[in-house]
């Protein structure tokens, strides 16, 4: 595809006003299902920008901010708001709470870790029998979520009640040219909207949805889709990262994607076969602006594009991913230039985008 | 303001591994400074705070808290990933997803990560991955990772203090910084009252590993007997008695062959007679504590242990009760105060002796 630089094209800039706007994002707790800490910081950053927003039945935000000029083609934003976390499930004697997982947290990330539980935000932790009451057998075996508890300390009994919810107690740091946080995912697929809207292209209407339930199998996305009805939609969130070095030293050609190479293009996952007409506008955008991009490895995994695409007659979708390693856990660890390329790559591809995008065939 | 919580949580949030105690130890050199009438570091690094009886030089009670933490050190750096092997007794389960800090050429913020399946040997694609094979991300470029971090650097968890409703504590280090703050409170008590003996109290280094410090600190100061405080388990989620204490009762007093039979009884009653909670425990070998080697220090020391019952221990969200710190440090305090000259005399003499002395 031939695509000519605009020479008037100024890219967004991510500093540390939009730093601190992601340390508040991902500090929120909002654990898919209830989504009300992170929707009240939307809708204070969005209401003067953009032209009408709504919150549906679900609890997705639906904003829209009106281009000018003609032909404007209709893009759908999703990002969703929710994070992974637990659910209080039972409330024993003495502070200790049975929970189980919400969405999908390998179990051997819990143990030991600080967490905050309910919109109040209350302390408690998870913590581990003492090593030298567990056998070298026990060791062997990783403690099963059934297992553990958490732990308001023994004055708060009773107080938080089932179906409380709770995350990693994660504050977001700054670590050299990395940012780790406990809800990066996908606070920065937020963020990174909320970026485009004060820095919109006029040549098109951005239908911003902040989705809920991503985690529990791309539900919000998918009422959200169908309600905005967009010519097409962008998922915008983050990729796991898994290029660590493997224990022999062969080469790691499972990585996915490489922290450092910028944001990951979606060719294809467990849930989308993106538009192939977006796949190339987006790479040759990349390559023309000289802005860095990588392709995700094709592999299972899923963003909102997976619902998204499937709404209505149909409707031309990708992901754009900013990556990051160790994703469900208690810390995702992304490099801040990624994210910088993202914006960058997401705001100039737009800038090149009208209704002629889609009266070419797919590939 | 509660002077006392506030010194505890300043001494939970720096590192002090053993054998790299000097962070901790320049915190409790200052809280003691004005407290005792000399402080010496011994060559393996403990600390000794000595506060004169009025009967100085003569019999001494050496207080053994040891002052060091677990935790991990780097044992290579590849690819920008730093690979590690722990300090003390860590269980590997506990390490994945943890926030912690790396004392590299300067101090770095890190989290500790599993390798994904894929970069692992077969037979650790699931199930527990061993310290050996966690590596730790520090978020540099592997360039920068290899100029500011090298084998032999260590790392600190790095949780921050959490205070619980009813004087509940949690964070990394409370073993044995708890005992530590209970040391300190009755320095301070002592400088209101008049005690015949001469007081040492000492925060070991390298408990965690070797038990050198105590052990090299008790054959130094040669005191006529000692009390190691340190912290046990509190009963938790899969930790029940025996093993496991009560929080808010107390301390709890180790009896076995590693405790001096006279000197435990005399404790215990004591803190009945003070209407001071406490627990019992028995230990059919040897302690776990500094008491292991101080024992054996010299011509060997009678020692006794008193424990702070603790929860989740050696994992970076470790609990205690603030009361039970309190308790125990007014039981030293009425300890000191009631030892006289002719204490070993009267309360620690063997009973066959005695009964020869009578015939």
């Amino acid at each position: 595809m031939k695509i000519t630089k605009k020479e008037n094209w100024k890219s967004p800039s991510i500093g540390n006003p939009q730093i601190k706007l992601l340390e508040k994002l991902s500090n929120t707790i909002s654990v898919s299902g209830d989504e009300r800490e992170i929707r009240k910081i939307i809708i204070e950053r969005i209401e003067d920008l953009v032209d009408e927003y709504k919150i549906d039945h679900l609890g997705n935000i639906l904003a829209i901010k009106k281009g000018k000029g003609r032909n404007r083609i209709r893009v759908m934003l999703a990002a969703h708001m929710d994070e992974v976390g637990f659910m209080v499930t039972h409330a024993e004697k003495k502070g200790l709470y049975k929970f189980e997982i919400v969405g999908g947290i390998d179990e051997r990330n819990l143990v030991g870790k600080p967490v905050i539980v309910g919109n109040d935000q209350k302390s408690g932790v998870i913590g581990a029998k003492a090593i030298h009451l567990t056998t070298a057998q026990e060791r062997k075996s990783p403690i099963k979520t059934s297992a553990l508890r958490i732990d308001l300390g023994p004055a708060n009994g009773e107080k938080i009640k089932p179906g409380t919810l709770a995350t990693f107690a994660t504050k977001l740091k700054r670590v050299g040219p990395s940012i780790l946080g406990k809800a990066i995912d996908d606070r920065i697929g937020v963020a990174t909207i909320i970026s485009i809207l004060e820095n919109q292209p006029e040549n098109v209407d951005i239908l911003a949805a902040f989705t809920v339930q991503e985690e529990l199998g791309l539900r919000g996305a998918r009422v959200a889709a169908y309600s905005m009805e967009p010519d097409i939609g962008i998922a915008l969130d983050s990729t796991p990262s898994m290029d660590m070095p493997t224990f022999d030293g062969s080469e790691n050609t499972l990585y996915r994607t490489k922290l450092g190479q910028g944001p990951a293009v979606y060719p294809f996952d467990g849930a989308t076969i993106a538009d192939p007409r977006l796949l190339d506008l987006f790479t040759s955008v990349g390559d023309e602006y000289k802005i860095p991009y990588q392709l995700r490895q094709p592999a299972g995994g899923g963003t909102d594009a997976g619902s998204i695409h499937k709404q209505r007659g149909g409707i031309p979708s990708i992901s754009i991913s900013v990556p990051g390693r160790y994703a469900h856990s208690s810390a995702t660890l992304v490099r801040l230039d990624d994210w910088k390329n993202t914006v960058r790559l997401v705001h100039a591809t737009l800038s090149h985008m009208n209704k002629n995008l889609l009266t070419k065939d797919r590939r | 303001m509660d002077d006392m919580k506030t010194f505890l949580k300043e001494m939970i949030s720096v590192s002090g591994l053993s054998g790299y105690e000097s962070p901790i130890r320049k915190i409790i050199e200052k809280k003691w400074q004005p407290l005792t009438d000399s402080l010496t570091k011994s060559k393996l690094g403990s600390l000794h705070g000595l506060k004169q009886g009025i009967n100085p030089g003569k019999n001494s009670i050496m207080i053994s808290t040891h002052m060091d933490a677990i935790g991990l050190i780097v044992t290579g750096v590849k690819d920008g990933f730093i690979h590690v092997t722990s300090i003390g007794g860590v269980d590997p389960r506990v390490l994945p997803g943890q926030l912690v800090k790396v004392h590299g050429r300067e101090d770095l913020d890190g989290v500790v990560v599993m390798p994904p399946a894929h970069c692992l040997p077969e037979d650790l694609k699931s199930g527990v991955i061993p310290t050996e094979r966690l590596l730790v991300d520090i978020g540099y470029k592997p360039k920068d990772v290899e100029k500011l971090v090298r084998t032999g650097d260590i790392f600190s968890y790095n949780t921050e203090p959490i205070e619980f409703e009813g004087n509940y504590i949690t964070g990394h280090s409370l073993d044995n910084r708890a005992s530590i703050m209970a040391v300190t409170q009755t320095l301070e008590q002592l400088q209101k009252i008049n005690h015949s003996w001469d007081v040492y109290a000492v925060a070991s280094s390298q408990e965690e590993v070797t038990l050198g410090g105590a052990l090299t600190s008790g054959t130094q100061i040669k005191p006529t007997f000692a009390v190691v405080v340190d912290v046990t388990f509190a009963k938790g989620p899969g930790t029940g008695a025996p093993k496991a204490f009560d929080f808010d009762k107390g301390p709890s007093f180790d009896w076995g062959p590693n405790t001096h039979h006279k000197l435990y009884n005399f404790i215990k009653d004591l803190a009945s007679e003070n209407d001071i909670p406490h627990q019992l425990g028995v230990y059919p070998r040897y302690s776990g504590t500094d008491a292991n080697l101080l024992q054996l220090a010299g011509e060997g020391i009678p020692v006794m242990v008193i424990s702070i019952p603790l929860r989740y221990m050696h994992t970076p969200v470790e609990m205690v009760q603030i009361k039970d710190i309190k308790r125990t440090s007014r039981l030293l305090t009425q300890l000191i105060t009631d030892l006289e000259d002719n204490f070993m005399e009267e309360h620690m003499q063997w009973d066959e002796l005695k009964s020869e002395d009578k015939e």
